[in-house]
């Protein structure tokens, strides 16, 4: 195979500005969410002492979610050889890279005492999957970071064993590091939404999809800005061919997930409020996570996928994962907490502590921000990136 | 030294250093100076694991419409409602629950349950929430970064968030907007000897519904009592081994 | 390195400030904190003026985490004794620049939390007694910084 040539982005159109300057904007407007949200506690959010986590935790774990998720791309080429993939394995490393900050900095601006963040880079209790995360994010971003070494520097890059070793073991960090997310919520016992092992199993397969959108997302919007196609058609099928793959494993580990909970009296009660009685949370998973961000783009690309429509196909069902992961968070996060604990399971109990009674929560503008401003800030970053290092495919390459 | 929190290298070594040749050079006794004759009370000794504290509330004592635990809580360490249900913290509350086949139930106090295998403690990822030698389950406030993790993997919504500045706390009771906190079972009043403020206000309106004690000295009352008197623990399914006992629930 | 340096610029001037007094001028030049109660405070005043952060902290550990109670550097201990009071004959708080916690830290910069949580007055009950220490507290105490400060080597 030719050899892959790779580009900076230099001559920049208005459009390229334009985008930094949005993000740039909207993660203003986070840091003095954040700030705002730091002087005046958090009662100026909508989260309470029922839904302790809130909108930025939605974003935040949707991000670090799809992190993993977009180095995908790179796994393939060098873990399973597939080269057809190889153009995309930098850009991939980065927007994971990326990705993990962005989640990472709202996590950490959602804490009740941000300024002492010291401690949990320090301190750690190793019982805590919370701090193990800690490690399994650091070092991700470690990880990701010597796996790009190694693919672009002249010399070690010659040799294709650094890279399939290196990329081998991002691939194993990237699975540690979804499975350790999905387990912050499936090791909780005490929640019925959650408590469940396959947690770990559907954040991964959320994951694929939701890396995989990002990264055709990035491709297509930088194809405007190169002036070229960075993906080519015949890469463009292989792009849908995995989002319908993708997305039908969600589909079926969502299914069994519930299926299984339906199934234990236990927790039919929870499933039944989450799938049906729920408002904004049964609206947030039909409408939001399984109609809009699984069915239709399935469809889409099912039906339109092929031939002169591919492009159009993609583009649209990319952004439409994303909504609906974004949705999945929602539905998981809050309306997992929305369903009050059972203290005495089977019994009608009322305290002046909203116990049994269905929480309510609504966003608070600062909080939304904050959230966006974890996206705008993988974006720009990935944007700088891409002018700093050549990190891009050169089209005639693709 | 868990809760030390870092500091900048250099100015570290130098007060280490500092330190190390101030407390050598002069002889013990010199630096530190006894107080004069009001400071009578000797350091207590540390938390011992010989201990496990624990509450044994009889619901059929607890009468409805008296909140005595619960005001002596919130006057004793200051957490008074800011106008904010959603948000005001809650150390302890009374839930009243009815079995909705036969209309039958009960109310009871529900706090910091102070299990054995706390899942508030495995989940804190700095170990501010921690569990001290004689089973009390604390959070060190020094140290909690305000993730509310330990609000997610409690079974009995013990916890509560600061969501807003606090002013004018009680000397001994600091507490402050974005950590977590909870019953501390009255830790200070019982490495004091004392008991906790619920289970004497519960007394001193004359229904004591909770009693206080040592779970592990069989002669204790409360071992007595929960080894004559069948009684639960709430959600004992879930095998966190909690200390508080109820009976008539 | 630069905490360091100014820890010590700040003794040195404090010590500059004692000889000065000494002559009877008052300089305005170094912070004057306000005296505390008794005759002396829990430990050699230049120990405490250098050590007091790290001896609460190893205290506000052995409390919180041990539930060892009423030793010396307690930080209610410290509100109580040097309580300085206003125009009103009542103890400051924190947001007063008067407060003995803020007289030399106002100076030299460093801003503490602790009073976001704890009371920077004393409470109206019995004040907390100051315990007088034994010299085999102190050998702890000596022992644990040593024992930190070898740690470091
Ligand atoms: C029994 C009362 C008492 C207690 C308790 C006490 N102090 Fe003092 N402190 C004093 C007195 C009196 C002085 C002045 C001593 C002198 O002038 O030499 C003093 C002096 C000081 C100084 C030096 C001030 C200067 O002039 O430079 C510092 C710093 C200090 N104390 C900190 C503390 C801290 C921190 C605590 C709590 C751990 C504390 N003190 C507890 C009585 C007390
Ligand atoms: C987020 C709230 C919070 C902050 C901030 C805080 N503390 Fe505390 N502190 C507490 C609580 C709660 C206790 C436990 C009181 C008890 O058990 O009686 C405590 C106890 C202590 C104790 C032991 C009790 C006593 O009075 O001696 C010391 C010493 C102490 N803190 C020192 C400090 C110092 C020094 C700082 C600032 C660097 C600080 N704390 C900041 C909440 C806080
Ligand atoms: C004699 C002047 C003086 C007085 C009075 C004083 N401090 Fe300090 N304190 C300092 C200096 C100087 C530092 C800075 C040390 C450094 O930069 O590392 C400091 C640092 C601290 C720190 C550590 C800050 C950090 O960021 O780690 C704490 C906690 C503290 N002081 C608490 C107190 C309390 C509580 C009082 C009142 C009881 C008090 N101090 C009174 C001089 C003083």
């Amino acid at each position: 195979m030719a050899k892959i040539a790779y580009q900076k982005l230099t001559d920049h159109s208005s459009f390229f500005w334009g985008l930094l300057g949005f993000h740039l904007l909207v993660i203003a407007a986070g840091l003095g969410a954040a700030l705002y949200m730091e002087h005046h506690g958090h009662v100026v959010t909508g989260m309470s002492n029922q839904i302790v986590w809130g909108a930025p935790h939605v974003f935040a774990v949707f991000l670090i979610v799809a992190a993993s998720g977009a180095l995908n791309v790179a796994s393939f080429s060098s873990v399973f050889n597939k080269l057809a993939y190889k153009p995309y394995a930098r850009l991939s490393g980065v927007l994971a890279i990326a990705l993990l900050m962005g989640g990472l900095a709202i996590l950490v601006l959602d804490l009740g005492r941000p300024d002492r963040l010291i401690v949990a880079m320090t301190i750690y209790n190793f019982r805590s999957i919370f701090a193990w995360n800690i490690y399994l994010y650091v070092g991700f971003i470690a990880v990701v970071g010597l796996y790009l070494y190694v693919m672009m520097d002249r010399r070690v890059s010659r040799s294709e064993t650094p890279t399939r070793i290196v990329g081998g073991f991002a691939f194993f960090w990237r699975f540690a590091l979804t499975t350790g997310t999905g387990s912050i919520f499936g090791f909780l016992i005490a929640r019925d939404a959650y408590s469940s092992a396959i947690m770990a199993v559907l954040f991964i397969a959320a994951s694929f999809l939701y890396g995989l959108a990002f990264t055709v997302l990035v491709l297509l919007t930088m194809s405007r800005e190169t002036r070229h196609e960075l993906i080519s058609e015949d890469m463009l099928g292989k792009f849908r061919g995995l989002f319908i793959l993708f997305a039908l494993a969600v589909l079926y580990i969502t299914a069994v997930f519930h299926l299984t909970k339906l199934y234990a009296p236990d927790y039919r009660e929870v499933e039944t409020f989450l799938l049906r009685d729920g408002g904004i949370y049964t609206l947030a998973f039909w409408v939001g996570q399984i109609g809009i961000g699984l069915l239709l783009p399935l469809a889409i690309l099912v039906f339109r996928g092929s031939g002169r429509h591919a492009w159009h196909a993609v583009a649209i069902a990319a952004p439409l994962f994303l909504i609906g992961g974004v949705a999945q968070m929602y539905f998981t996060i809050i309306g997992g907490q929305a369903y009050p604990l059972r203290l005495f399971p089977g019994m009608q109990v009322s305290s002046s502590f909203h116990d049994g009674v269905i929480a309510q929560y609504w966003p608070s503008l600062p909080e939304v921000l904050l959230g966006v401003s974890g996206v705008s800030l993988a974006m720009l970053l990935t944007g700088v990136a891409l002018k700093v290092l050549p990190f891009l495919p050169r089209p005639a390459s693709v | 030294m868990t809760g030390n929190r870092p500091v900048d290298e250099g100015r570290r070594g130098f007060l280490m250093s500092s330190v190390a040749v101030a407390a050598t050079l002069l002889a013990p006794g010199v630096t530190l100076y006894a107080m004069g004759g009001d400071a009578a009370a000797a350091a207590t000794a540390p938390a011992s694991a010989k201990v496990r504290w624990g509450l044994l509330i009889d619901a059929a004592q607890c009468k409805d419409g008296c909140a005595a635990c619960i005001d002596a809580c919130s006057s004793a360490h200051g957490w008074q409602s800011a106008g904010h249900p959603e948000t005001d913290a809650q150390w302890v509350r009374k839930i009243t629950a009815t079995d909705p086949k036969t209309g039958a139930g009960f109310s009871a106090p529900v706090m910091c349950q102070h299990c054995a295998n706390a899942p508030c403690v495995d989940v804190c990822p700095t170990g501010a929430s921690f569990k001290r030698a004689d089973g009390i389950v604390l959070v060190d406030r020094h140290i909690c970064i305000g993730c509310r993790y330990c609000m997610m993997a409690c079974p009995y919504k013990a916890r509560s968030f600061v969501h807003e500045p606090v002013a004018d706390q009680k000397p001994d009771a600091p507490r402050g907007k974005g950590t977590v906190e909870g019953c501390t079972l009255c830790a200070s009043r019982i490495d004091a000897g004392g008991v906790p403020h619920c289970v004497e206000a519960c007394k001193t309106a004359g229904h004591g519904a909770i009693l206080f004690g040592d779970l592990n000295d069989p002669s204790s009352d409360i071992v007595k009592r929960i080894a004559t008197y069948r009684s639960t623990r709430i959600r004992a399914d879930l095998g966190c081994d909690a200390a508080v006992y109820y009976t008539n629930i | 390195m630069i905490r360091g340096a100014r820890i010590a610029l700040l003794l040195a001037l404090l010590i500059a400030s004692q000889i000065t007094l000494a002559v009877g001028e008052e300089s305005k030049l170094v912070p004057h904190p306000p005296k505390g109660r008794g005759e002396q405070c829990v430990a050699a005043t230049d120990f405490m003026r250098r050590n007091h952060m790290n001896l609460m902290k190893h205290q506000r550990d052995e409390t919180v985490r041990e539930g060892v109670r009423g030793k010396a550097f307690s930080l209610t201990g410290c509100v109580d004794c040097h309580a300085v009071n206003g125009a009103d004959a009542k103890p400051v708080s924190y947001a007063d620049s008067r407060h003995f916690c803020r007289s030399c830290h106002d100076y030299a910069a460093v801003s503490i939390d602790c009073f976001q949580c704890h009371a920077s007055r004393p409470g109206s009950e019995k004040p907390h007694a100051a315990q007088g220490v034994g010299s085999t507290a102190l050998a702890a105490v000596a022992a644990y910084f040593q024992g930190a400060a070898n740690d470091r080597k």
